[in-house]
């Protein structure tokens, strides 16, 4: 399949730093696609670009087979930036309308896309409201529901989770599904790692201007598991290190295990067997993309701050 | 282009819906007029009474010390500089023995002390008291020397402007400067407005962090325009509502004139000045000065005025406004910077405005050329000229190079400050100055 948007070696350099180094990607499809990396690590410059705001300095962007041509190509796109807000004085309704028309769309095509948006997201009685009277949560649901209402191609979604509550932000979860299945292509910008397992089908994570990581969740985490094992059986004390598996730790009825080199999982379950343990569980633990970012991210010697509340 | 369009429609409609701009634009010329009538029937009626007690030992004086309405002068015994306020007095006035040949000091005493004007009006009748008595000793009788007082006012200058062969066309300076101050005033004060109207829509723009939301949509440069434009439309607005509510305001004062006065205006302004036809009445002096008032306003160009002063303060606003937009894409929350960033920006609309206060009675200096030539001032000084009419105080040449030089100065503000505000309106938490800016204007970017 033909991906939707190819970036082929990118590069944006300011004075002082490099923000996207000779970036290069495929986005499929369809597809939801995580775009990750600590703060500062050039995500946001890497958007601007994709949504035409800046020209790289070098490289090219593909959309949909056709070299990205920022002034038509625009409508195509929905982009929900970080640093999203709208104006406060403005009644919701007119400025649905006001930002739907920038994007390209009639008047009267933009009232009846609102009203439906609206209406599915329990926002119709919104309308003559001002702004200033929602609280964060809801105008970040209006901030998402003015994204993709000109139904784009593309979708971009810059941290659009944050300030939601749970039951918000299932509802916009259950629509980017909905989006996708539909055809959308949705780039879902953030460094909260536990959603991208949930939603993402394919992650690149940047840093320091740099790809570092490319590949589905499945993969990247199979590249960077450690062969550990979770144990658990009716007699956990008996099980101690041993030439196939070193244990890591014990924690209540389960018991972690590293395979050494040389042998495989079953060779470890032999091994129990034959120790009379009646298995009852027995897993392969695979690291979260948390750790390995945390890994990556340290090793390429950048700040780790961006991971350490989550 | 449809989307400049959607932008300065948004930027206006806000801003003329929103009840301020409908306070200002019906109060401000209720302000006007009623400071104008106000300040003219305070001007007639509430002056202070002045009771001044004189004290003459030469006796001419008295006959030129006439009553007015303000100032009444009694010649009494007994009186001095300790007991005239207890007699009832406001002041005294001594004055010494005249000695022909030298200057001598006339003391006035007051509790509360006089204006310029009245001590002016007062020195002015003891000069000519002392001019006439010296006149009379030097043999000239009281008769030759009323008649002498009387032709001393025949003279009135009328200024009229050569229009080349036979014609020519009268000319008021009078009211040129006041149209030239006026008209001056008028596009500083609206630079300031409009301009700082410009940068707190920006300021907003970037604070509440719908820029780029906004700019993911339309070019930075659009999005700058676009709010320039449709804040210069809220403008002419403004100014188009204020010249209809003040004509409409003045014919219906006009209206509420006696019949009588009306009619002797209509007649006067039929018979170029004159009463005229046999068996009228006089003109009373009312009706007089309505006509006068109406024939001096005449005198002035309007179509012309009225449409330089579109021209300039369009073209002032464009100018201004573009760097008032630039300033205000790379503030931070923090209005304090706003306001060291302007200073280089209103230190030259102040300067111009002092320049065209001087311009206004001298509309032909090598400064006032100069000033109504460069483009940071000529907006308000080339209106003060203007006033004294075109080509005469003005020649066509000079308003084209004004113009031209506008024009040429705001699309470079313009194109200077689109640099700058596509670099500022998305850059968050970087404190910057006008070094700074300058460089983002005149590097390549993005």
């Amino acid at each position: 399949m033909d991906p939707l948007l190819s970036l082929q070696h990118l590069k944006k350099y300011y004075a002082t730093q490099k923000a996207v180094d000779d970036i290069s990607f495929d986005i499929q499809k369809g597809s939801i696609f995580g775009l990750l990396g600590p703060n500062g690590a050039g995500k946001t410059t890497l958007l601007r670009m994709i949504t035409g705001i800046f020209y790289p300095d070098e490289g090219n962007i593909i959309l949909d087979g056709q070299p990205f041509r920022p002034a038509e190509d625009i409508s195509k796109i929905g982009y929900m930036p970080e640093e999203r807000g709208m104006y406060k004085k403005m009644k919701i309704g007119e400025q649905a309308l006001y930002l739907a028309q920038l994007k390209g769309l009639s008047k009267s095509e933009a009232t009846e896309k609102i009203k439906y948006w609206f209406q599915k997201l329990e926002m119709e009685s919104w309308w003559n409201k001002k702004v200033e009277d929602l609280s964060k949560g809801m105008s970040q649901k209006l901030q998402f529901v003015i994204t993709v209402l000109h139904e784009p191609r593309l979708i971009i979604l810059d941290e659009p989770f944050s300030g939601l509550d749970p039951v918000n932000a299932n509802l916009i979860k259950d629509e980017i599904f909905g989006l996708a299945k539909k055809g959308s292509t949705i780039i879902f910008s953030t460094h909260r790692m536990e959603q991208v397992e949930e939603i993402c089908d394919q992650i690149v994570l940047v840093n320091l201007g740099k790809k570092i990581l490319d590949g589905t969740v499945n993969e990247i985490k199979q590249q960077f598991k450690e062969n550990i094992f979770s144990i658990e059986t009716d007699k956990i004390e008996s099980i101690s290190d041993n030439p196939i598996f070193s244990i890591l730790k014990k924690e209540g009825q389960k018991v972690y295990v590293k395979i050494n080199e040389g042998n495989d999982s079953n060779k470890v379950l032999a091994h129990l067997i034959n120790n009379n343990n009646r298995i009852i569980a027995y897993n392969e633990v695979l690291p979260s993309l948390n750790e390995i970012f945390i890994k990556l991210v340290e090793t390429t010697n950048a700040t780790t701050r961006a991971f350490q509340n989550i | 282009m449809h989307k400049i369009w959607l932008i300065i429609q948004r930027e206006y409609t806000t801003r003329v819906k929103n009840k301020r701009f409908l306070l200002v634009t019906f109060l401000m010329p209720l302000l006007i007029i009623g400071l104008i009538f106000g300040s003219a029937y305070l001007s007639t009626t509430g002056t202070e009474h002045r009771k001044i007690a004189v004290v003459d030992p030469n006796g001419f004086i008295k006959t030129s010390l006439k009553n007015t309405n303000q100032i009444e002068f009694l010649f009494t015994e007994n009186i001095d500089t300790n007991n005239y306020s207890q007699k009832g007095f406001t002041d005294i006035l001594i004055l010494p023995k005249f000695e022909k040949t030298s200057k001598a000091d006339y003391i006035l005493r007051s509790k509360k002390s006089m204006g310029l004007m009245l001590q002016n009006s007062i020195s002015e009748k003891i000069n000519s008291a002392i001019e006439d008595q010296m006149l009379q000793e030097a043999g000239i009788h009281q008769n030759v020397l009323d008649s002498i007082h009387k032709a001393s006012q025949f003279a009135e200058l009328k200024a009229y402007e050569d229009k080349g062969g036979n014609t020519s066309k009268e000319s008021n300076a009078g009211l040129a400067m006041g149209i030239g101050y006026a008209s001056g005033f008028l596009i500083y004060i609206t630079l300031f407005i409009y301009g700082t109207m410009v940068m707190r829509g920006v300021m907003e723009e970037k604070t509440n962090r719908i820029a780029e939301v906004i700019i993911s949509s339309v070019k930075p440069f659009e999005l700058m325009l676009g709010k320039i434009v449709g804040i210069g439309a809220v403008g002419l607005t403004q100014f188009a509502m204020w010249i209809i509510l003040i004509t409409s305001l003045t014919s219906v004062g006009m209206g509420l004139l006696p019949s009588d006065i009306q009619h002797q205006v209509t007649t006067l302004q039929q018979n170029n000045g004159q009463m005229g036809s046999v068996g009228m009445v006089q003109a009373s002096e009312s009706a007089m000065r309505i006509y006068n008032m109406q024939h001096t306003i005449a005198t002035a160009n309007w179509p012309l005025i009225l449409s330089c002063f579109v021209f300039y303060f369009l073209g002032g606003y464009l100018f201004y406004s573009a760097l008032f937009a630039a300033v205000g894409s790379v503030v931070n929350e923090d209005p304090q910077d706003a306001q060291s960033l302007m200073f280089p920006i209103t230190m030259p609309i102040i300067f111009s405005y002092l320049i065209t206060n001087m311009v206004t009675q001298n509309p032909n200096t090598p400064l006032a050329f100069w000033a109504s030539i460069i483009p940071f001032s000529s907006p308000m000084v080339m209106m003060a000229r203007i006033a004294y009419g075109v080509p005469s105080a003005v020649s066509y040449w000079e308003l084209a190079l004004s113009m031209t030089i506008l024009i040429a100065g705001f699309l470079f503000t313009t194109w200077l400050s689109g640099k700058i505000y596509r670099t500022g309106i998305l850059m968050y938490g970087k404190k910057v100055n006008w070094k700074t800016m300058i460089k983002w204007a005149f590097t390549k970017q993005s």
